[in-house]
């Protein structure tokens, strides 16, 4: 009963970290099905978003403004933030490359990535800043049914909630609106989407500002986890392989993949990693995205891709 | 009116296909040669301005040629094959793990076969390229799923070589030989008895590496191999189609390039670095040859000498501008406004130039060629 109880803790909070991964990796999916941009700067925008919000926060705060209002003000004041953000991205980066090939476009989002990552440690400062929006002590339950019971993380819990409703509203957004609609397009076809009168520079500022806003979620939860500082970034790196096991053009996908990466890389250091040095989730996700890669290039959820001549 | 190839009659077909067809280029060519091998060392040796210490040797031109010659590897693999790689850095650690192991000699116990892999500690120059070839060992074994899959996708799974590779190089203590630390030293550099200690002659052991290969990859870009790795690059269906194999021209680009990057790891680990560890090589020096491609110039070696001196400089004039004239500057400041600069240049580059650098300066050679009388 013990090691049984040991696996469901294990596997709980792999799986709770796992919506972790999957927030991160829905901004992926969201610009990547909108508008065929693969956006490495992902991370970077977590920790713009994460950056404005904590250092707003902690203006607030000093200057004695009510707690909740300090919470909202900071949350409009990243937000805004990431609106500009999106503006001088589809202005200065995407904008003049439409119609170019997805990896010229990939390029420039790590170019993008790059001034974004300078840009917000040289505005909002660059130390570790704490983050309290959400309680982070743990809640212990079935303690009736394993000795001990089963530690589950609150910050972990909400992260899902947050995770369930993104996702829920994001559904809605892409199927039922027309806007929705027309980001598919434009995902579809840059060129066809132009000619039957999509406002392309528009639809892009609406992809980006959705998926600095999703960033900024995301921001809260893992600031709220490991702080605000510059190691968020390497979460897009994690939400790559997410990506790829669950399908570049997937929302669904992300979610599944998240939590298989979570719960596998959380198993695999505790049961597998003893045996060969420890540090496995270092890779974890890599290489099972690279064995997923290698039997179906689409992903578990993705759309087959079709090759024409 | 200096750069006009009218006049210059081939008689030949060698001479039509010669790697530099026009004279004037042949003459840059050898003079800049000349400069590198004959005149750096003398005003090196005479300690003639900007030669006056050895810190633009030792600091700047080495460093310059190594990852000049890791991003000619990135780019025969991203500019002739098309085949995006994040991982150059991972095979610049194999290469230099590699020859590390096979300068120290190679112990491998194989205790579940009942023996045992045993190699003498070999010499240096025999260790660089053994290096290299364990690195195209790898290269190919990681380029297989690019005849699946590509771009993005590829993207990612030569991310996972990465990554994997850093956690090998920290964790598993064979390739370091046990040392405590973690940190290892390279051997003497000791090349068919001549042993190469002062800056002067490490620079010119690296420049020997590099004009050699990157003749080689000059020459074989316009060969058989580089057409057929052009011809899957501008689009692999059609060139399937052609005849061309994928599956053979795409890996043996990633074995070439591999093994270039791998020497280019072990050149900058033994001559440059001396003693290292796995951070040397992690994902920051695999997005540096990234961006040394991109900006030099897909597609071209002489933009992988110019993107390589353009990365490697900036970063120096932007901490020594400043002090120049006279604006303080925090050290933090410096590496972010780096950062800056090099993404927005990225982009800038992208937009205007998609082929860097090289691109520029075919451009400008066009112009001198009508000059003074362009119409």
């Amino acid at each position: 009963m013990l090691l049984a109880g040991q696996v469901l803790e294990v596997l709980l909070g792999g799986l709770l970290s796992g919506v972790l991964y999957s927030l991160v990796a829905l901004g992926f999916v969201l610009i990547f099905k909108a508008s065929g941009v693969f956006n490495f700067a992902q991370g970077a925008m977590v920790l713009l978003a994460g950056l404005a919000l904590v250092r707003c926060l902690d203006y607030l705060t000093h200057h004695e403004f009510p707690a909740w209002l300090a919470v909202l003000l900071a949350l409009m004041f990243a937000a805004a933030i990431m609106a500009l953000t999106a503006w001088l991205v589809e202005r200065f980066v995407l904008g003049p490359l439409v119609n170019q090939d997805g990896l010229t476009l990939f390029m420039s989002t790590i170019g993008a990535t790059f001034v974004l990552e300078g840009a917000s440690q040289m505005i909002f400062g660059s130390d570790v800043y704490p983050l309290r929006l959400f309680p982070s002590d743990a809640w212990i339950i079935l303690d009736n049914v394993f000795p001990g019971g089963i530690l589950i993380n609150k910050l972990d819990v909400w992260g899902g909630l947050i995770a369930g409703v993104l996702v829920a509203g994001l559904a809605v957004f892409f199927q039922n609106t027309k806007t929705g609609r027309a980001l598919r397009a434009v995902a579809d076809d840059h060129a066809a989407a132009q000619s039957v009168g999509i406002p392309i520079s528009w639809i892009w500022f609406v992809v980006w500002l959705v998926a600095g806003l999703v960033a900024l979620v995301a921001a809260t939860i893992w600031g709220t986890k490991l702080g605000v500082q510059f190691s968020i970034t390497f979460l897009a790196l994690k939400a790559l392989p997410v990506l790829i096991i669950g399908g570049f053009t997937s929302v669904p996908g992300a979610i599944v993949g998240g939590l298989m990466v979570g719960a596998g890389e959380k198993l695999a250091e505790i049961y597998l990693g003893p045996h060969i040095g420890g540090g496995i989730e270092y890779w974890f996700a890599y290489v099972l995205a690279l064995l997923v890669l290698l039997l179906r290039p689409q992903g578990l959820f993705g759309e087959r891709i079709i090759e024409r001549i | 009116m200096f750069y006009r190839e009218a006049g210059q009659y081939k008689s030949s077909y060698a001479a039509d296909m010669a790697i530099f067809p026009i004279r004037q280029d042949r003459l840059a060519l050898w003079g800049l040669l000349a400069f590198a091998y004959l005149g750096v060392p003398l005003l090196a040796t005479f300690k003639i301005w900007p030669f006056g210490s050895d810190y633009l040797l030792r600091a700047i031109l080495i460093p310059f040629l190594i990852l000049a010659l890791g991003s000619i590897g990135l780019n025969i693999l991203m500019g002739y094959c098309g085949q995006i790689s994040l991982g150059a850095g991972a095979f610049m650690a194999i290469g230099a793990y590699g020859a590390y192991k096979f300068a120290n000699g190679v112990h491998l116990p194989l205790a579940w076969l009942g023996t045992e892999i045993a190699i003498p500690a070999l010499p240096v120059l025999a260790s660089i390229l053994l290096g290299g070839m364990m690195a195209a060992l790898v290269g190919i074994l990681f380029g297989i799923p690019s005849l699946r899959i590509k771009g993005l996708y590829l993207a990612v799974a030569t991310l996972a070589a990465q990554f994997f590779f850093d956690w090998v190089f920290i964790r598993v203590k064979w390739f370091t030989n046990y040392t405590p630390s973690g940190s290892v030293t390279a051997p003497e550099l000791n090349i068919l008895g001549v042993t190469f200690n002062t800056p002067i002659e490490r620079y010119l052991l690296c420049l020997a590496f590099v004009s050699v290969f990157a003749l080689m990859t000059k020459n074989l870009v316009r060969g058989n191999l580089g057409r057929q790795w052009m011809a899957i690059r501008d689009m692999d269906i059609a060139a399937e189609l052609m005849g061309i194999r994928p599956l053979y021209a795409k890996l043996s680009a990633f074995a070439i390039s591999s093994f270039v990057v791998g020497v280019a790891g072990a050149l900058f680990a033994f001559v440059y670095l001396g003693a290292w560890e796995p951070l040397a090589f992690n994902i920051d020096r695999s997005f540096q040859l990234l961006f040394m491609v991109i900006i030099g110039g897909l597609g071209s070696i002489l933009g992988s000498f110019l993107g390589a001196a353009f990365i490697l400089i900036l970063p120096i004039m932007l901490d020594q501008v400043p002090h120049a004239l006279g604006i303080p500057v925090t050290v933090e400041t410096v590496s972010l406004s780096v950062l800056i600069i090099t993404g927005a240049l990225i982009c800038y580059l992208l937009i205007v130039e998609p082929l860097g650098f090289a691109r520029l300066w075919s451009v400008g050679k066009e112009k001198l060629r009508l000059w003074p009388y362009p119409y």
